[in-house]
């Protein structure tokens, strides 16, 4: 009835997952307590869990992204514990079964369900609004890809408190992951979630890709899209590209699971190399996907925060496209010691060298608009100058990586850790929370506390250096990476330093929390009524924060590359049409919700061998994709009348703010400083 | 898009304010069948790898009756002739042809689908199953995705037959009838991809 189901799955015998578990449920608990209570479940349900709008849709993304970061952060503070303490005779807190899991649980979660929903969120929020459109193209197939990622990121979750999580890393090489070396259901999470985490980024790359080719404002050409735009762009042709063989990958992992299948066994004709190239044949642009967005958003910042047009629009393009390329190229580099020769090598280590060169070109551009900028020190422009400082350091490790001889010599060791979180940390997150705080303005209607926003950042970059740099070290003294204990005493130090590191970086997750509770709490002080929080240069700062449901009464009209700071200078930035028109939107459902319910409860069922449980998601699923093709009455209008009552609001709350008007810009000014 | 905009400051609106859905449905469509190709292409290359692993059981050419398999083929490439006849109907505006080529379609597919069944079952019952070598595991993936892959696409031409009988040739429904023609041709060419490199050379 309930498959390998019992109560047995529950791991009572680490008291350290129970308490974990506990914690969770009874956050859970409270919440749902609380909504009871203040009787917004009715709000929630229709303002937000069946909302197709793309902005509310990006929240709730950044929202699930922020949870998952926190528990992949726990993950990290107890693997930086086990290891300053697990040298010589003492073995440290956390049983080597356990510590696997937490390796395998921190790769996956911040990759797939931290980053991913980060970026996708910063993308709903703001790409629309950037090419002057009401919507994206597929507003209900945008909320189905809501559903699918946090129905994975549930699956991880609920494999804390039964069963367990993969203990072979997040990259999951068989024959480890083969049924007969990991029986349990640990592998079988790990699967599920992604495969339909996956199928959710890839419904999301369908939908982006066509809003951005369709559905741009006039006069917009391709070479004036903001530069967001194109690495949106860039990143979704790589998801769109990348993700099915990550989908074919995990399909025949499964087969060889659940139907005793030989891909990837050690006998009967399988061939594990043929899983490790097919998975970082996703893997490998799996990282530009959630680099190349933060490249887009620094670049937003630095020209905002100079207040200059970006330096070399071109070239930054070409850069990003070239980029875009190039990680098809090099999925080899993860395995020179597969040993496929010197030649197959030497091609992809040269490859692999070739992205520093328009990496470089961007690095360059950067710098470039900021020279003889008007730079205003913002908590986004500090997290870009962190991140430029930062990556470089950690773009040279990674051209020394892709020597194959030193390769060879630093391959699975801790040095390839401090590498990839050198180029992640910064690359990657860092441009988040720029991203982050920069349009906060945009999608809730108030600005975040600066003060805290910069102590946050310090906290950060201080923590990175100290808890990574040291990485660096040991991998040159020969630590492997995934080590639950060490008989070597000399790289205990080291470890300590990182573990000293971990808890800065803590630091300044608590900053960020409390971040956000200050300015919640002084919202009213800092609320954006002009819509241009930052006298901005793109077209998301012409809409009202937060933006009305349409986003813009009328489309606009783009005659160069910042659209807005054009308008601004020609003063034409808050004309107000003759007459407003009817505006078609779509209309909210629940059928998202229900697809991405139901697909966990699959996915839930295949973990467990529930057969008819599976068969019954599958066909509620099927069921409900059908109901949803025969409706045809999926828009509504909102009459003309009604959009100029909201404009009429908006102009009068604007005015409210300057006697001169909105134009005039009620932008806080940072500290000028002439470069 | 790259229409000069500085000229036409004046856009109608009614023009810029309705993207055209059905253009839009059509672009994201052809997208995702780009990524299924992307999928195929990915297990066309494990079996590119796995083709020669027989780990002692049996190879291609003790498995596959070509003339069986020529058969087969031909159930699939008639009813995408089929298939493009629904189009034509459907230009046409008549709802009654529509549903009978689709009804043609749907049993040429159907058929198609029966006589792989029928070649898998015979195929395991011989002890010759997906477990059997790594070259039988990629065999059995490969063809069975293509498989489901036409299931699918039953499924949907069912539901297709059902929408033009409800609601008639309206603009959604020939939208949907448009897109699921992509699909069914789309998969005809990965068939003669299967057949040539499964079958042909298999037997070769």
């Amino acid at each position: 009835m309930l498959g390998r189901l019992s109560l047995s799955a529950i791991p009572f015998q680490y008291p350290i997952t129970m308490a974990a578990v506990g914690g969770s449920v009874l956050l859970g608990i409270a919440i749902l307590a609380l909504i009871t209570y203040y009787g917004k479940w009715t709000y929630l349900w229709k303002e937000w869990l069946t909302s197709v709008d793309h902005k509310k849709i990006g929240i709730m993304y950044i929202i699930l992204a922020l949870v998952m970061l926190l528990r992949g952060f726990s993950d990290a503070i107890l693997m930086r514990s086990q290891q300053a303490i697990a040298a010589g005779t003492s073995q440290g807190i956390l049983p080597p079964d356990h510590f696997n899991q937490i390796f395998s649980a921190h790769g996956t979660i911040m990759i797939i369900f931290m980053a991913m929903p980060f970026l996708v969120g910063l993308m709903n929020i703001t790409v629309p609004q950037q090419i002057g459109a009401r919507d994206v193209a597929f507003p209900f197939m945008n909320s189905v890809s809501l559903w699918l990622t946090t129905a994975g990121a549930l699956l991880v979750m609920v494999s804390l408190g039964l069963g367990e999580f993969s203990k072979a890393g997040w990259s999951g090489y068989p024959p480890l992951t083969e049924l007969k070396y990991s029986p349990g259901t640990g592998t079988d999470y790990w699967i599920w979630a992604l495969q339909i985490a996956g199928i959710g980024s890839l419904m999301t790359s369908i939908n982006f890709l066509v809003t951005i080719i369709k559905m741009r404002a006039p006069g917009m050409s391709l070479m004036r899209m903001p530069i967001f735009v194109w690495t949106a762009l860039t990143t979704i042709l790589l998801m769109l590209f990348a993700f099915p063989v990550l989908t074919a990958a995990l399909a025949m992992l499964t087969l060889d699971r659940c139907l005793g299948m030989h891909f990837f066994t050690n006998g009967l004709g399988g061939n594990m190399m043929m899983y490790v190239n097919l998975f970082w044949m996703w893997g490998h642009p799996e990282v530009y996907i959630v680099i190349l967005p933060a490249f887009g958003i620094f670049s937003e910042v630095v020209a905002t925060f100079s207040g200059k047009r970006l330096f070399g629009y071109t070239s930054m393009v070409c850069a990003t496209a070239a980029i875009m390329v190039l990680s098809f190229t090099v999925w080899l580099h993860h395995f020179f010691t597969m040993g496929a020769g010197p030649d197959v090598n030497i091609v992809f280590g040269i490859s692999t060298m070739m992205i520093a060169v328009p990496t470089g070109v961007k690095v360059f551009n950067w710098l470039f608009t900021m020279y003889r900028g008007r730079i205003r020190f913002t908590t986004p422009m500090y997290w870009t100058l962190g991140f430029i400082v930062t990556f470089v350091i950690g773009g040279m490790t990674g051209v020394l990586l892709a020597s194959p001889p030193a390769d060879y010599v630093l391959h699975n060791s801790l040095f390839l850790i401090a590498h990839f979180h050198n180029m992640l940390i910064p690359g990657a997150l860092f441009g988040f929370f720029a991203g982050y705080t920069y349009w906060f303005p945009k999608a809730i209607g108030f600005r975040l506390n600066e003060e805290w926003g910069k102590r946050a950042f310090w906290c950060w970059i201080i923590g990175f250096y100290l808890a990574f740099m040291p990485l660096y070290v040991l991998g040159f003294m020969g630590m492997p990476r995934r080590m639950d204990h060490y008989a070597n005493t000399a790289w205990h130090p080291y470890l300590l330093v990182a573990a000293a590191g971990v808890v800065v970086i803590l630091l300044g997750i608590l900053s960020q929390i409390v971040q956000l509770l200050v300015s919640i709490r002084d919202r009213h002080t800092a609320r954006d009524l002009t819509g241009d929080s930052w006298d901005g240069r793109t077209l998301e700062w012409a809409t009202s924060s937060p933006p009305a449901v349409y986003n813009f009464a009328r489309i606009p009209v783009v005659h160069d590359i910042d659209a807005f700071a054009d308008m601004k200078e020609k003063g034409i930035t808050y004309q107000r049409p003759d007459r407003y028109h009817d505006i078609h939107m779509p209309k909210n459902t629940a059928k998202g919700l229900i697809i991405g319910a139901l697909t966990f409860l699959f996915g839930f069922a295949m973990i467990w061998y529930i057969w008819w449980l599976a068969i019954a998601a599958a066909l509620g699923i099927l069921s409900t994709v059908i109901a949803r093709a025969a409706d045809d009455e999926t828009e509504y209008t909102i009459p003309a009348a009604e959009v100029e009552r909201i404009e009429n609001q908006r102009f009068r709350r604007a005015a409210s703010t300057s006697s001169n008007g909105p134009s005039n810009g009620a932008a806080p000014r940072g500290p000028l400083l002439q470069v | 898009m790259t229409t000069d905009a500085s000229s036409i400051d004046s856009v109608r609106t009614g023009e810029i304010e309705h993207p055209d859905t059905v253009a839009n449905q059509v672009f994201g469509f052809w997208l995702y069948l780009m990524s299924d190709l992307v999928l195929f292409a990915a297990i066309f290359a494990t079996f590119a790898v796995l083709r020669h692993n027989y780990a002692g059981g049996p190879m291609g050419k003790d498995l596959f009756h070509l003339p069986y398999v020529f058969g087969e083929t031909m159930f699939l490439l008639f009813s995408s002739v089929s298939y493009g006849l629904v189009a034509l109907a459907m230009r046409q505006g008549n709802k009654a042809l529509v549903l009978r080529w689709l009804v043609v379609t749907f049993l040429l597919g159907l058929g198609f689908i029966s006589l792989e069944v029928n070649e898998f079952y015979h195929l395991i019952l011989d002890g010759n199953g997906p477990g059997r070598s790594g070259f039988l595991s990629a065999f059995f993936t490969l063809v069975g995705t293509h498989g489901t892959h036409v299931t699918f696409g039953l499924m949907w031409m069912a539901v297709m037959m059902g929408q033009v009988i409800t609601k008639g040739l309206t603009t959604p429904v020939q939208s949907r009838l448009l897109r699921l023609s992509m699909f069914w041709h789309f998969l005809d060419i990965v068939w003669i991809g299967v057949f040539t490199v499964v079958y042909l050379m298999g037997v070769m």
